[in-house]
Order: structure tokens, then sequence, then C-alpha cells
């Protein structure tokens, strides 16, 4: 789960990472009066959960009130990227000497908290890990013992932080750390950490990611996240507890497992089509989830065929089809369903298919088949006999 | 042979009073797992089906001696029941349990890698490890394998159960299918099982199936090219998969630039490993390199 900026800044504060005294608001007025009372100059700061807000002007500096109105006008409902921005966050802007770089993140290959730190900050640190690797300073943490302060002194001193600010990198370093451990982060980074003409250490952005697994530890976290912005139908599916990600195409696609549903959705591709979406039925689908599935499936627009593609193991084949056959009584699709039953009781489910006799669904055999079925449905081809 | 679990196997299952626990647990063993024991705290005394259960880990061992340890607890409850596991000596933990936080398996695997180098974690959010005609553990549908020479070992489940399927169905059988669970840190990676299959003799080659996000497919690219003398056929699933979104496992995400399809596919190619485009693909290169006939499409 993303943050937005101002909602990270407001962890870092909450564990003792210097951040800009500042306010979130959705309206120009608020705007102004936020500003008014955080004192100018103001930065006005766009918040969305996508990168190049200050290339798309959703980034602006304002001197006085009538700036601060102008911006906040300008900058509250633009489209950044797909992105409707919302909220914005008005702070005091922050005099700067230099620009650092500092994050925390989960490393998968290591099994171990990585710390980064660099005095090339401000800038996109992808870039800098690959031309000057040498002032990207990378340090793992032992996940048991944690970051301690002379580790993260090394750390600063390693990267060429200036000798006066050291202390107050390094107290930065442990404090995003306790971020990251205590808010079950699996990224906190911040971009660019700033040092003020008088030597103080701030963040002034954030990116911090939290595991959704973990948010049962954090009631105070799960309001979190950009949710205006959200996808209606993957809200949806969120609430009811079912894995789903929407994507660009026409082909609405369910499967069991995600491994299963991933390799369907490049397998369609690779004929030609183009999924509408990510549906994991999950294992142990039962008839009243196939239900609850379908309706999501469908409450896209796009969507213009659908494919099943089902391997039962703890999945039963019997209950797809029982679902699927409530489903349609339920809703009456109108567009075309290509099912593959295969796996545990897949005989007895595509009878109970063949009975039913819904009006435009048919059998595929095989998940190749399948595929090619779904994309000729989907371009408006017919593939003979329905199941 | 075959790598893991087999005859010798003595399992114990923590969640085994819950619905799936006793559920799997059962069908375990009426494939045949020797199932000495379960563990739910509260609940010692009692028994499922006449397997006894224990309130803690530490008198199960010391009554009824498993080597390998089942975990079908929920999520909040999974780290702790791994570690008291493995404190208790069991050597083999399989933890099927799915949505344990990231933070926790992190804790798990160093702590098991610092105080309990002799237990082997699989798992978690995997569907476990079947070797067919020995012993099931987890949840993997045994009726579709039979035993054989093939390793299979895969982040995933119903993608192992479609290409074992397969090659199921041109007429070869499986040494072990191990399953390592779709998490962003899993207790065992692809390389500690390959090290497995490498060394087993009934194993003569080994299907990989991989999928999006971390960089374990990467890591058994470069340890097949220097250690493996057995063939190992891949898959790799989500090439269409868009950058920063959450493909149904926890650890399927591509980051950034990192951790796509095309760079596994590609890593793994670079070191001489075949790679099927579609799960039937797969199957087939398995089957030509062992020499049968083309497999029929399932």
């Amino acid at each position: 789960m993303d943050l937005l900026e101002y909602q990270g800044k407001q962890l870092f504060a909450r564990h003792g990472l210097r951040v800009s005294s500042g306010k979130p608001v959705t309206t120009v007025d608020d705007a102004v009066a936020a500003a008014d009372e955080v004192g100018y100059p103001v930065v006005v700061k766009a918040q969305v959960l996508i990168g190049g807000r200050g290339k798309a002007g959703g980034v602006k500096l304002a001197a006085n009130e009538s700036e601060a109105r102008e911006h906040a006008s300008n900058i509250l409902g633009m489209d950044i990227k797909g992105h409707i921005v919302r909220t914005v966050w008005i702070e005091h802007a922050s005099d700067i000497a230099s620009e650092y770089y500092a994050s925390v993140l989960l490393d998968r290959s290591a099994k171990q908290p990585l710390v980064m730190f660099s005095t090339e900050g401000g800038v996109d640190i992808e870039e800098v890990a690959e031309k000057t690797p040498e002032k990207l300073i990378r340090h793992h943490v032992d996940a048991l013992t944690g970051l301690s302060h002379g580790e993260a002194v090394e750390i600063a001193t390693k990267g060429g932080a200036d000798s006066d600010v050291i202390d107050g990198v390094a107290d930065a370093l442990v404090a995003l750390y306790e971020v990251w451990l205590q808010e079950d982060a699996t990224l906190a980074e911040i971009n660019p950490l700033i040092v003020t003409p008088d030597r103080e250490v701030k963040a002034l952005d954030s990116k911090v990611s939290l595991d959704g697994n973990a948010l049962y530890r954090h009631p105070e976290n799960q309001g979190l996240s950009d949710s205006e912005n959200e996808d209606p139908i993957e809200r949806r599916a969120k609430e009811e507890g079912v894995q789903y990600v929407k994507l660009d195409g026409d082909i609405g696609i369910l499967g069991n497992g995600a491994g299963l549903v991933m390799s369907t959705l490049d397998v369609v591709a690779q004929a030609g089509g183009s999924p509408a979406n990510f549906l994991d039925a999950g294992g142990g689908s039962n008839a009243e989830k196939i239900k609850q599935a379908v309706d999501l499936l469908l409450a896209n627009d796009a969507v213009k065929a659908v494919l099943f593609n089902i391997f039962g193991g703890i999945t039963r084949c019997d209950e797809v089809a029982t679902g699927l056959i409530a489903a349609f009584a339920e809703i009456k699709p109108s567009v075309p369903f290509v099912v593959r039953l295969d796996g545990t009781n897949d005989v007895e489910g595509r009878r109970l298919l063949a009975e039913a006799a819904l009006p435009n669904v048919h059998a595929a055999k095989t998940m190749n088949e399948a595929a090619e079925m779904v994309v000729a449905l989907a371009a408006g081809q017919s593939v003979g006999a329905a199941a | 042979m075959s790598v893991l679990i087999d005859e010798r196997t003595r399992l114990a299952v923590a969640g085994i009073t819950g619905r799936e626990g006793t559920f799997h647990t059962l069908n375990n063993r009426n494939y045949g797992t020797n199932v000495v024991g379960g563990v739910t705290p509260g609940k010692g005394g009692q028994n499922v089906e006449g397997i006894p259960v224990f309130d803690s880990w530490e008198q199960a061992a010391a009554e009824v001696q498993p080597n390998t340890a089942m975990i079908f607890v929920p999520p909040r409850f999974a780290a702790d029941s791994i570690l008291e596991a493995a404190a208790a000596g069991v050597e083999l933990v399989i933890a099927i349990t799915e949505g344990i936080p990231a933070h926790d398996e992190l804790r798990v695997y160093n702590t098991l890698k610092r105080d309990h180098p002799g237990t082997r974690l699989i798992g978690p959010n995997c569907p476990g490890i079947l070797s067919p005609g020995k012993a099931n553990v987890g949840i993997i549908p045994a009726s579709f394998f039979k035993a054989g020479n093939v390793g299979v070992v895969s982040r995933s489940g119903t993608l192992t159960y479609q290409i074992g399927n397969e090659i199921a169905q041109a007429g070869f059988g499986c040494s072990s299918i191990v399953g390592i669970g779709g998490d962003p840190v899993p207790g065992s990676s692809f390389v500690d099982v390959l090290e497995l299959f490498e060394a087993d003799d009934e194993t003569e080659l080994v299907v990989l199936s991989g999928e999006i996000g971390g960089s374990a497919e990467e890591e058994a690219a470069e340890y097949i090219a220097a250690h493996m003398s057995k063939p190992v056929v891949a898959y790799i699933a989500g090439f269409t998969a868009p950058a920063g979104k959450q493909m149904g496992h926890a650890g399927a995400i591509v980051s950034g630039s990192a951790g796509t399809a095309v760079a596994k596919a590609q890593a793994l190619e670079a070191k001489g490993v075949r790679v099927g485009r579609t799960p039937t693909e797969t199957a087939s290169i398995a089957v030509e390199v062992l020499g049968g006939a083309a497999v029929t499409a399932s």
C-alpha cells in the first residue's frame, strides 16, 4: 500500500524525523488558510501516487496569498498521468543548502533490510545507482538487531555527508529505520533529505509503502493511501476480499491461483488478445464466490468476452460450474464466456455446464484453445457451437 | 529417492483442529503420510480422528518425535509457530499460511539462520510438498501426479498442477513437487531446492516455475550454470503484469524496472536454460528432453 507524500511525512514526524510544518487540504480556501497558518513562502504540492509531479506543474512556490490561491486552484483537480489531484499539501518553504538521499527497504535477495544513502539527492536515484554507483552507499542491516546510531554514523561518513551534519544525518537514518520497522513498511524513502543553511537535516519529500498483510497491527494506518484515486472496481474487490487488478484490455479473466491467472493473462496476450483484468478466485472457490467474481468482472464496461480458466486442486470444478450457472441466472451477462475446467471433478463440472446450456458459453479443452477462442470472441468472430 | 519428504516423514500439524487444518491433515494421512500429532494451544489432550493434539511444539516433540511440521495457523500466529517448531528441534517446517507480514518472515528467516540452522523452512504461502507414492504434506492434489524422475519447484500452486499434469499425461512422473511459495521472503529459494534435486539420485530433470518479483530466478540461473549437471526447464509467469501492481501473491510485483518476467526469462536463457512460453510448451520441452512423445495439451 503506497502512501501519499503528506501521509508518509506524518509517519516520519511520529518517529522523530524532521519535516516542515504543513497541512493537507482539499479546497482553495482551505489552502489559503493553511498557507497563512504555516507562513509564507509556502510550497503547494499535489498529492498523487505518481512520479513527475514537479514537471507536470503540480509543485509550486507561493510568496503570498494571491499566489497561494492561484497555484492551489490550478493544481486541485489537475490530471497528472491519469491521477486526479484531490488533495494538496501546503508546507512552509525550506531553504536548501544540500540535497541528500536516504532510504530503507526490504532486500528480498539478501533477506535483510537495506539502508541506502547518497549525497546526490533530489534526482532520480536509479540513475545515480547506474552512472555513479560509488556515490550510493548500500548497507545491509541485521534484521534481528536493527540499525545502531554508530552504524548510521558510518553510513553518513562513508557517503560523504558534510562533517557538521554527520550526526544529524545519522539521526535521520535511525529514525527512518524505525519508521520502516515499526510501521511494517516495505519501503521508506526520503528524496531529497535536505540540509538547511542553518544545518538542520529535514525530509522534504516521502515515499512510503506499507505491507498490507501487516495492517491488522496498525489500525491507525488503515485509512491511508490514495483511496479516492483507486480504481472503483479494485476498491470494491478489496472490500470483498477478492484479488483483482484492473488492466487496459477487453478480455475479462478469472482463474484460481495467482500463478495460473498470471499465466492465463500471458497466454491470452500471446494469442493476440488484451486482458482486462487479473482476478484470482482463490483456492477452494465455492459457488457464491464465483457469482461474486462474475459480478466484478462485468463491472468493467470494457469487457467484451470472458475467460474462465480453472485447474481444480482444492477448487472443485463442479462448484465453479454451479456458481457460473447461478451467476448467469442472476446477472444475465451479455458478453460471451469461454470456460475451461480441468482437474478435481472436471467431468461433473463440464456435464453441469453442458446440461445448463447457458447462452453464449463455450467450453474449451485446453488453456491454449481457451485463449484462442476468447480472443476470437472478443474480436466479434464466432467460434462454433456453444457448450 | 525424492527430496524433503518420504516414508520416513513424521508429520505434526500446527492448526490441526481448524476446519482447513483438519481437512488437509486427514487428506495427507489418507495419502499415506505418517501423521504423528498436532499442535493447538489450549487443546492438548484432544485428538483429531485418532491423531493426538498437544499444547505446544515442545510437548509434541517430546511425545511423538515429529521430524516435519506443517503450519496451518492464521497469519498473526504463524511466525511464532514456525520458530517454536524449530526450537523443538523439528528439521523441516512447511508453512502453508498465506498473509504473514513481510517483517515477520524476515525475522523468522534470520532467526532460523542464526539460532536453528538445522531447520529448513519451506513457504510460507505455499501449497506444500508432494513426493508421489511416498508422502504428501500440504494441499497439493496428489491424484494428478505419479512417481517418476521429474523434480518440480515452483512459486505457485495451481500453475504447478497445470504443468505437472501435462507432464503426467505424457507418461512421466515426479520425484518431488516442492512449492516454495509466493511471498517476498521465502524460507527456501529456488537455489536451495535445486541443490536438493541435483543431489537426488531419482531426479533426472527439474522443472522450475517462477514468476515476477524479486530476483530468485536470476539467482537460480547463476546456480544452474555453476552447479547443476541435470537439465532444468523453466517457465515464468507475468509477462503482461504492469509495474507496481501486486498480482495476487505478495511477492509478485514488478518494482520499477526490477523483477520483470522478461529479465528473468533472459537471465535463464543466457545460462542455457530452456524457457517455455506457455505451460504447455514448458511441459513439451521437459518431455522432449526426457525423450518422450510430444505432450497433448490439457
